[in-house]
């Protein structure tokens, strides 16, 4: 599970690095989105890998926090998603707006 | 119920929030009502952060310290979210409303027009600076960053055009990826500690095993780069220069500060993580941070010198104004003198203040025949606004007398204050750092020479390159002078009369600094201070009780 985790996030976080660093409006987009990705996995799995726990614990006696995941992580990638969502849809908005005024979709707002 | 005295501290992070959500109603048009409802906001927000400043300067019984809590939602200390009010937050908070009072003023003489919600996104970026300055853990200060920094996307593209695109496409780019490098590092901290309250996680870093101390360490790097990508320390700055030139005038004044925000994180959260009493862990990074600033010094007067235009000048004068600042408190941290903190900080609010008024004079300065007004007309055409000939009045009834000459000595203000000469407000900074570097008893290091060169040169730089401009628009211009708007030049003039004022009462501000540094150089008493905030629950209960 480890092992496939952190396979999972290594590959995002490389193909995402590589495209961020493409000249293309384009690629810079999705490099981020998989940068992003990468992130939110990588958020997670620093409150532990649990399986099958649930994050919430019932009211009141006495519960084992062992049996449950950490639920704090969670919440963490939950803000990031929107947070990062909503960024990721602004810099799309400029990338057309760029691509408008420049009439080529190269980062530096003109080819080469 | 009422809301108490204690509401005070979440007032700054409010108030704009209020003012921009309400003025996102109103129609573009309706310019005046949008300017009053900034106005108030922005004025509120100062009242709000003097009374904060006051407050934190306690009295003698509390060691002239006195630490503001604001648990939201009433849950205890470390676990529910909190706000911080503190001698050097309080400090940042007042900095922010007199940036934010003179760029609105200035912006509301053209700028305002040029685009659609300046006001609301101007409103929002206080918001997220003040809730920066004021947030007591880690993953809200991500939160308030990202507020400001959507808020500072939409301002860098206010007015449009190829150029502003361009820069802002870099700027989102970098930022970006910037954030999500703070979110590694949040993530990391939370996995090596299990907090990320401030105060908990500076009590925690000096028991931390020793297993799990690298990884601590590898998540505050990663997160200090997020932050040393926003103060713009070399080689992570090549994407200021650009952007701030690109903004318009009012943004690129209020943008002033942006960079101060992540000098200011970077100071908190070393000496609060790092600081004299973390064990193993005591000044890590000083020294980085250290070298950083130096090279960003060096890089900033190096770009001074080789610019050709005033805004790419004042734009590298951020970094060497962020970079002096940054290298002091990296000197600090690695042991040395506490008076280098108080001199850099008071070094850091007039040199905020004058590149902020030097934002404001660029655009003055190089205006041609027409300028603002055939500005406005191409804006108004391209936007569809419909121009009321009561818009237009002021152009016509207030261009000031004299131009070449007030605006002249606005300028050799901020030159006197960013070079570092007498007598105003730069030199005392400067020579306070200078002072803290040298006086040291026996043997001073050689790093702290260099420091010492590097301050003196980057100084005599910055005097070379704006007295070049200078002689080239104020002497040596043909032509008739431009028209200058009072509305325009009186809040360069407010900035420059704050900067007297800051250097006739320097004996008062030198001292809330010093007692600053030394409240940052013991960070008991801040982490005392938050874990042992009390609940309004409690002390309700308390009450009940007998």
């Amino acid at each position: 599970m480890e092992l496939v985790l952190s396979g999972a996030i290594g590959i995002l976080a490389a193909s995402g690095i590589w495209l961020l660093l493409r000249p293309r409006t384009f690629q810079v987009i999705v490099g981020l989105c998989l940068l992003s990705y990468a992130v939110n996995l990588f958020i997670f799995s620093m409150g532990r890998l649990t399986f099958g726990a649930p994050a919430i614990m019932p009211r009141g006696g006495f519960v084992n926090p062992a049996s449950y995941a950490d639920p704090l992580p969670q919440a963490l990638v939950l803000t990031a998603i929107v947070i990062s969502f909503a960024t990721t849809a602004l810099f799309l908005v400029v990338l057309i707006a760029s691509r408008g005024l420049t009439g080529t979709d190269h980062v530096d707002g003109k080819e080469p | 119920m009422l809301p108490g005295p204690d509401h005070l501290i979440i007032l700054p992070i409010l108030i704009p929030f209020f003012a921009g959500a309400l003025m996102l109603i109103y129609d573009e048009r309706q310019r005046r009502a949008k300017l009053t409802i900034s106005m108030i906001s922005v004025l509120a927000s100062l009242w709000a952060a003097v009374e904060l400043l006051i407050r934190s300067k306690g009295s003698e019984l509390t060691g002239n310290n006195d630490i503001g809590f604001y648990l939201l939602g009433d849950w205890a200390a470390p676990y529910g979210i909190i706000l911080v009010i503190d001698r050097l937050s309080a400090m940042m908070l007042v900095l922010t409303g007199l940036l934010a009072l003179p760029a609105l003023t200035y912006a509301s003489a053209a700028w305002a027009r040029q685009g659609q919600h300046f006001h609301s996104m101007f409103q929002f970026l206080l918001m997220g600076l003040n809730g920066a300055f004021l947030t007591g853990d880690l993953f809200n200060l991500f939160v308030f960053f990202e507020v400001l920094l959507a808020a500072s996307y939409g301002l860098l593209l206010h007015g449009g055009g190829q150029l502003r695109v361009r820069g802002g496409l870099h700027y989102i780019a970098i930022n970006l990826t910037g954030s999500l490098l703070f979110l590694i590092g949040v993530s990391l901290v939370y996995g090596a500690t299990g907090t990320l309250n401030m105060a908990q996680l500076s009590n925690l870093v000096p028991m931390l095993p020793e297993a799990r101390r690298p990884l601590f360490h590898a998540g505050a790097t990663i997160m200090g780069l997020a932050f040393l990508i926003k103060a713009g320390i070399w080689p992570l700055s090549f994407w200021l220069p650009t952007a701030y030139m690109a903004g318009a005038a009012p943004v690129a004044a209020i943008f002033a500060i942006m960079t101060k925000v992540g000098v200011y994180v970077i100071v908190r959260l070393s000496f609060l993580l790092f600081g004299p009493g973390a064990g193993a862990s005591a000044g890590f990074g000083g020294e980085m941070v250290m070298l950083g600033g130096m090279a960003t010094v060096t890089f900033g007067f190096i770009g001074v010198l080789a610019s050709q235009g005033v805004g790419r000048m004042a734009a590298h004068l951020v970094l060497v104004s962020s970079g002096t600042v940054l290298a002091s408190a990296g000197f600090v941290l690695s042991g040395q003198d506490p008076q280098i903190l108080a001199a850099s900080l008071y070094y850091m609010l007039a040199s905020t203040l004058a590149i902020s008024a030097l934002f404001l004079l660029i655009e003055p300065m190089g205006r041609e025949d027409g300028g603002i007004a055939a500005l406005l007309a191409l804006t108004a055409d391209a936007y569809g606004l419909d121009e009321r000939e009561e818009d237009r009045q002021p152009e016509v009834g207030l261009a000031i007398p004299g131009t070449l000459t007030v605006l002249g000595l606005a300028f050799f203000a901020c030159v006197l204050v960013l070079a570092g000469l007498p007598p105003l407000a730069g030199f005392i900074g400067k020579l306070g750092i200078l002072q803290g570097l040298l006086m040291q008893g026996e043997e001073v290091p050689r790093l702290a020479w260099i420091f010492v060169t590097l301050l003196i040169v980057s100084g005599f730089a910055t005097l070379i390159g704006l007295v070049r401009v200078g002689i080239q628009t104020f002497w040596a211009s043909e032509g008739d002078p431009p028209r200058v708007l009072a509305l325009e030049i009186a809040p360069v003039m407010v900035v420059v009369g704050l900067l007297i004022l800051m250097t006739v009462k320097a004996d008062v501000t030198l001292r809330y600094m010093l007692d600053t540094a030394d409240a940052v150089l013991q960070p008991s008493i801040y982490a005392e201070g938050v874990l042992g905030a009390p609940r309004a629950a409690d002390e309700e209960a308390e009450v009940v009780i007998p």
